[in-house]
């Protein structure tokens, strides 16, 4: 499998990445090294073997529903580019 | 209409009822300032780590034991990747490939018709921030204080064939996760929340392309909104134009759905594992504990009514509509006995839900508690008063003018009198001091007899047993 520019462009659009013409190629040739060594992996034969979803085997472990925070509002917000009210700000967005 | 098949599936998110988020120890309470319940974790400041809190996974197996569906041994955490403002990670972790809650399903009743809605699963998830696009010079404000409420979203088969099951449906899953105490139902403060995926076809066909309507926050709009987007379906289907798949919104105020600006990439979230959690395991001892814990479920309550008090199904269902209900008729027929069962069930149903009604409260708060309205259907069994003073002493005991029914019917003389002397005598004079009724019967006039049997009772003052001035005012006159 390799991937074309535009599968790299649509890539860096879901990604919120904004790339020029010339590293839309450069970062193609990198992706596609990258599918390179996932086809190699794939030729191992998995068959017959339970697929791990976290490389570690252990399982997760679990806290008691308990409110341990405290209000840190203006300790966050001092380094906020932008407040009003209590609230961060942010470019106007509108569905 | 019946030329088309409506085909609708259901997606609920339940805010589950935690005292912190999902994956760290802020507060969830309601209405606090913005963003003074939003910590390090919830506004994804860098080098923090999420820890699942052990009362979400708790609810997500309650939910999974009252449907009747299998509870994952081992579910993942999966990263939801989208960007938006009031999700600071910009990604949601929730469940894909293997959710913590598989299968299962829920009995709904539509009119007399009974049917078995399937679920597809259940999942765990954290819910988003609020976006806020009032005026702030044209930006838009971020509060989250909701990011990392714990959700349990629920999803069903396209099993539904009308808006009617549809919201059946839902009133169903509200009441139930209520029922188990997983999720407070309310949704003003949308802690309940449902989303509809609506299709048509004509019957026989593959599944029509679906739209779906989201963020219904009352069972009014959501019949609204999928008869509204059905009709629109079908319309556009008669003249040759096909349904693009899409999300609308319902508006109240115009009664329409109408599609949001499309994003073509919305959809590819590129799920995958989130790295930051392990698997979760939730051994058969874990579960078998749970499970302990339940209380008794509706459907197996309404079994038990119609079995051991003779209600009727129909009764039954209302009787179990909520847990507060249940819990006041429970509680009501305990203090009653079992023999008055059917007569607790008839004034819960009638007096009581109609007055709770009018005054638009909750039998949670009833103020006539159930041990007070089982000692007034004990006075009526045994005699001590009749129906229509019964609803006199109802009337007393919601204002408050007595602790009981028998205080109230000892303070206000309201006794039944049976003693045949005593109303023998009222009749007596009755009938000397209403001669023309009595000659009217006599001719041949019914009506008389009644007026006399009303003359009686107002002597009275409505305590004598009208069956048993009946009997001997007849006894007298035919005599």
């Amino acid at each position: 499998m390799s991937l074309t520019p535009e599968d790299v462009s649509r890539i860096a659009l879901l990604s919120r990445i904004e790339l020029s013409p010339a590293e839309r190629e450069t970062t193609r040739e990198q992706l596609n090294g990258i599918l390179g060594f996932i086809e190699q992996l794939q030729a191992v034969d998995t068959a017959g073997i339970e697929p791990m979803a976290h490389a570690v085997d252990v399982v997760q472990r679990l806290r008691p529903d308990v409110v341990t925070e405290t209000d840190r509002r203006a300790d966050f917000q001092a380094v906020a580019p932008e407040t009003e009210a209590g609230l961060y700000l942010v470019p106007k967005v509108i569905e | 209409m019946s030329q088309w098949e409506v085909v609708i599936g259901l997606e609920t998110h339940a805010q589950l009822q935690t005292k912190s988020k999902i994956f760290s120890g802020s507060s969830i309470a309601f209405g606090a300032e913005p963003n003074v319940q939003a910590n390090a974790v919830d506004i994804a400041l860098p080098g923090v780590l999420p820890v699942l809190n052990r009362e979400a996974v708790v609810c997500a197996i309650k939910f999974g034991l009252a449907v009747g569906a299998s509870i994952a041994p081992r579910s993942v955490f999966a990263r939801k990747n989208y960007f938006y403002p009031d999700l600071p990670k910009g990604y949601q972790i929730s469940q894909f490939e293997i959710p913590v809650v598989q299968g299962g399903g829920l009995a709904i009743r539509v009119g007399e018709q009974e049917k078995f809605i399937r679920l597809t699963r259940a999942h765990l998830e954290e819910d988003a921030g609020k976006s806020l696009h009032e005026d702030f010079h044209g930006r838009t404000g971020i509060d989250l204080n909701r990011a990392g409420t714990p959700l349990l979203e629920i999803v069903t088969e396209p099993d539904m064939r009308s808006s009617a099951e549809a919201v059946a449906y839902a009133r169903a899953l509200h009441a139930l996760v209520q029922w188990i105490g997983i999720c407070d139902g309310n949704m003003q403060e949308g802690s309940f929340r449902c989303d509809a995926n609506v299709s048509v076809r004509r019957p026989g066909e593959p599944l029509g392309t679906r739209r779906e309507i989201k963020n219904l926050n009352s069972f009014r709009f959501m019949q609204q909104a999928i008869d509204f987007e059905v009709q629109w379906q079908i319309n556009e289907i008669s003249e040759g134009r096909a349904i693009r798949q899409a999300t609308v919104l319902f508006d109240p105020d115009s009664g329409e759905t109408r599609a949001m600006r499309s994003k073509e990439d919305a959809h590819d979230y590129r799920y995958f594992p989130d790295p930051d959690l392990l698997p979760l395991e939730i051994g058969a001892d874990w579960i078998a504990q749970v499970k302990a814990g339940l209380p008794e479920l509706p459907q197996a309550m309404q079994a038990r009514f119609q079995a051991d008090y003779g209600l009727s199904a129909y009764d039954a269902a209302i009787l179990t509509a909520s847990r507060a209900m249940a819990d006041y008729f429970v509680t009501a027929v305990a203090a009653a006995g079992a023999a008055n069962a059917k007569a607790v069930a008839n004034w819960i149903m009638g007096e009581l839900a109609a007055r709770l009604n009018k005054n638009d409260m909750d039998v949670a708060n009833s103020p006539i508690s159930a041990a007070q309205l089982a000692g007034l259907v004990q006075r009526i069994a045994d005699n001590t008063i009749s129906n229509n003073i019964a609803k006199k002493v109802f009337e007393a005991l919601w204002n408050g003018e007595g602790q009981s029914a028998d205080e109230i019917i000892d303070q206000q003389g309201l006794k039944q009198i049976t003693d045949s002397g005593a109303i023998e005598k009222i009749i007596d004079e009755v009938l000397a001091a209403n001669q023309k009724s009595v000659g009217e019967f006599r001719a041949g006039k019914d009506k008389a007899f009644n007026a006399l049997v009303g003359q009686a009772m107002k002597a009275t003052k409505g305590k004598a047993n009208p069956q048993q001035v009946n009997d001997l005012l007849r006894k007298k006159l035919g005599g």
